[in-house]
């Protein structure tokens, strides 16, 4: 089915002291899987929830299944699936209760236990959901989210707390599926098709994680710290170098080739009469992208 | 075998009422603390000798010959007592009336106070026929002790009328507003669930519990004092459902828009300290002026009250109490429709 699933224009949210969406354009394609990627604080709770028609918007235009929220708010509802940042489901239910509850919201879905099977969740059927360990709380979110065998899965942060197992599972489902929001680049990069990087409620870029990754001019990051730590300029006419940041009390560059540019690096740090203290080398991630277009890291911009 | 997919409403309700079962304490505030008030109030107030006042002589030549005139009254415990005590005793109510024959013969005592006025006759009576007056006609005294009338009867309609409010409202109230508070309300609109059915349902597990509840404390004050429903069942029930929608109603107004569990307590108690004091629980409303009485009367709880007594102690049937049953269900429509109107859901 082509078309689009998804859709946003000159999207606008302002809360009173901070433009939390501030004018973002977002296509997204059917059976498409599509990241959302930014530092804490950068619009992507309150972007998804505008597309969730959760949130009204101040200014802008979304269309979900070729629908709008005003006008076909419940027949949307029966075709997604949501899982929000920060819901506790009640402690007093069990597991299973609580899949039979939101399974009772839609008109068709997967039966309760092959969902809860699904998410592993087996053990734990009868179990309050108030004994459950964050990880699993989460599973149950997602198994919520699903019941309603949706279109379209709305995920704000699906994996934040899992250990790798439970991530890696919850990735299964996902990729089924189509949309997320996360902080973690990895999972975007292996998980999304495409990604649109947020900070400040603006769209900063946007395509397939290869695509992005292209984006940096360079594709090989060299991180190093000096003893005493040396000016940009000492080190920023190394051939192939398309940029340096600081991270930390480290720098990165941003280099064409490693075997160019790491001899030279080093010659660079003796002639100015430095000690190099740590040196280290890694293929461009999403994260590099993050750093070279802010000059903050996405963690903790 | 895939499982049976039962409605909305019916799960909501199921859940509802489980959520409520398992939360222990809230048991024992709704069924536990109205038998412990009804046990501890039944029994301070049970039938026993009336008191006797507390009256004061003021000491003198006679004092002692009046404690003895005073002492055949049943009605009075008089004691001897100089001008200082006196005046202190009196103004902190330790006693009711003061005798002072050192002149004329004076009763000193509040008119305001039922106590004083019953003491001052008493006093006079007995002090003027131990010096010599006469009664011009005989009489006799019958006393009525009829079931129906005593306090115990009073107070057990009057603590089922508390109650229905206080869990009616805290039922609503407490529960929407945590899950609102926990972002619960947040995640059930993200689903095609309809609005109108979790608030109903919120209503209908209200009413399993109220069932349980007026039936254990009528059953308590019948098997433990006797308290009769003297009226029909019929009409217990009709009120007890009406009274019910009404304090949920309430309730589901009182939390449509709070943010936080002390924001909804608070609130909750501001809307019934006024029905605790003026509604008529423990103590008729009768006395209040007659300028207050008709907003008094315009309280759910008052309505609840007035018609559960007529109900349970004088057996007026349906037809007697429409015009309650009418304010409590105007009360119940206009809460719900302010509640759902100004509802918050996330
Ligand atoms: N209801 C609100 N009232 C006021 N400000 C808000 C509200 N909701 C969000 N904000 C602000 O809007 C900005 C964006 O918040 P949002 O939750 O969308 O970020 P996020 O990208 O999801 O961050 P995180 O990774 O921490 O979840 C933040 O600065 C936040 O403080
Ligand atoms: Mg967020």
């Amino acid at each position: 089915m082509p078309g689009e699933a998804v859709s946003c224009r000159g999207l606008k949210k302002y809360y009173a002291d901070v433009k939390a969406v501030d004018g973002l354009d977002l296509s997204v394609g059917n059976g498409e899987c599509f990241g959302l990627l930014g530092p804490n604080g950068a619009g992507k709770t309150t972007t998804i929830e505008i597309l969730e028609g959760l949130t009204v918007p101040d200014d802008g235009q979304v269309e979900v299944l070729g629908m709008t929220w005003k006008q076909n708010e419940r027949r949307l509802r029966e075709r997604i699936g949501i899982s929000l940042q920060e819901t506790q489901l009640s402690e007093k239910l069990t597991v299973h209760e609580t899949v039979r509850l939101f399974r009772s919201f839609y008109p068709a879905g997967p039966d309760p236990d092959s969902l809860i099977h699904d998410m592993s969740l087996d053990e734990k059927r009868n179990s309050r959901v108030g004994k459950l360990s964050g990880g699993q709380k989460q599973r149950l979110a997602a198994a919520c989210a699903l019941v309603g065998d949706p279109d379209i899965l709305f995920l704000d942060e699906p994996t934040t707390g899992l250990d790798p197992q439970s991530r890696l599972q919850l990735w299964e489902v996902v990729a089924k599926f189509r949309s997320l929001t996360t902080h973690y680049m990895e999972e975007a990069e292996r998980l999304c098709d495409r990604i649109a990087i947020v900070d400040h409620g603006h769209l900063i870029a946007l395509g397939t994680p290869k695509e992005l990754i292209a984006k940096l001019e360079a594709p090989n990051i060299i991180e190093f710290t000096s003893d005493p730590a040396l000016p940009p300029d000492t080190f920023q006419d190394i051939p192939g170098c398309h940029g340096c940041s600081p991270r930390g009390n480290a720098w990165q560059l941003r280099v064409d080739s490693l075997a160019e540019a790491v001899p030279q690096l080093i010659a660079a740090v003796e002639e100015s009469g430095a000690k190099l203290v740590t040196l280290s080398t890694h293929a461009a991630t999403l994260e590099d992208l993050f750093v070279s277009l802010t000059g903050r890291e996405l963690r903790d911009a | 075998m895939p499982e049976k997919i039962r409605p909305a409403i019916i799960e909501l309700t199921s859940v509802r009422t489980k959520e409520f079962v398992r939360e222990t304490e809230a048991i024992f505030w709704v069924f536990g603390f109205p038998l412990i008030l009804a046990l501890a109030l039944g029994f301070a107030f049970r039938e026993k000798a009336p008191d006797r006042v507390p009256v004061a002589v003021l000491a003198g030549p006679s004092s002692q010959k009046e404690v003895a005139a005073l002492s055949k009254s049943p009605a009075l415990s008089p004691r001897v007592l100089n001008e200082a005590e006196a005046h202190d005793a009196l103004r902190h109510g330790k006693v009711s009336l003061v005798i002072d024959s050192s002149h004329s013969l004076t009763y000193r005592y509040d008119p305001t106070s039922p106590d004083g006025r019953t003491a001052r006759r008493e006093a006079d009576d007995a002090l003027q026929a131990a010096a010599g007056r006469r009664d011009v006609m005989p009489a006799r005294d019958e006393f009525v002790r009829e079931q129906g009338a005593r306090y115990i009867d009073f107070l057990i309609p009057g603590l089922l009328g508390m109650n229905l409010m206080g869990t009616g409202m805290w039922g609503m109230g407490f529960t929407i507003a945590n899950a609102r508070m926990k972002k619960l309300l947040k995640r059930l609109i993200a689903t095609p669930m309809r609005k109108s059915q979790y608030v109903m349902s919120q209503f209908l597990s209200r009413l399993i519990f109220l069932t349980v509840e007026v039936i254990v404390l009528v059953a308590f004050g019948w098997l433990v004092f006797g308290v009769r429903v003297n009226g029909s069942i019929l009409a217990l029930t009709i009120l007890c459902i009406v009274g019910g929608y009404a304090f949920s109603g309430l309730g589901l107004l009182t939390a449509s828009r709070a943010r936080t569990l002390e924001g909804v307590s608070g609130l909750m108690n501001l809307i019934m300290m006024p029905m605790w004091l003026c509604s008529g629980v423990f103590f008729s409303y009768e006395r209040f002026p007659s300028s207050v009485k008709p907003f008094i009367r315009a309280l759910p709880l008052t309505m609840l009250n007035d018609a559960l007594r007529a109900v349970m102690n004088d057996a007026a049937p349906l037809t007697k109490v429409l015009p309650h049953l009418a304010v409590l269900a105007a009360w119940g429509i206009v809460t719900f429709a302010i509640g759902l109107k100004i509802f918050r859901w996330q």
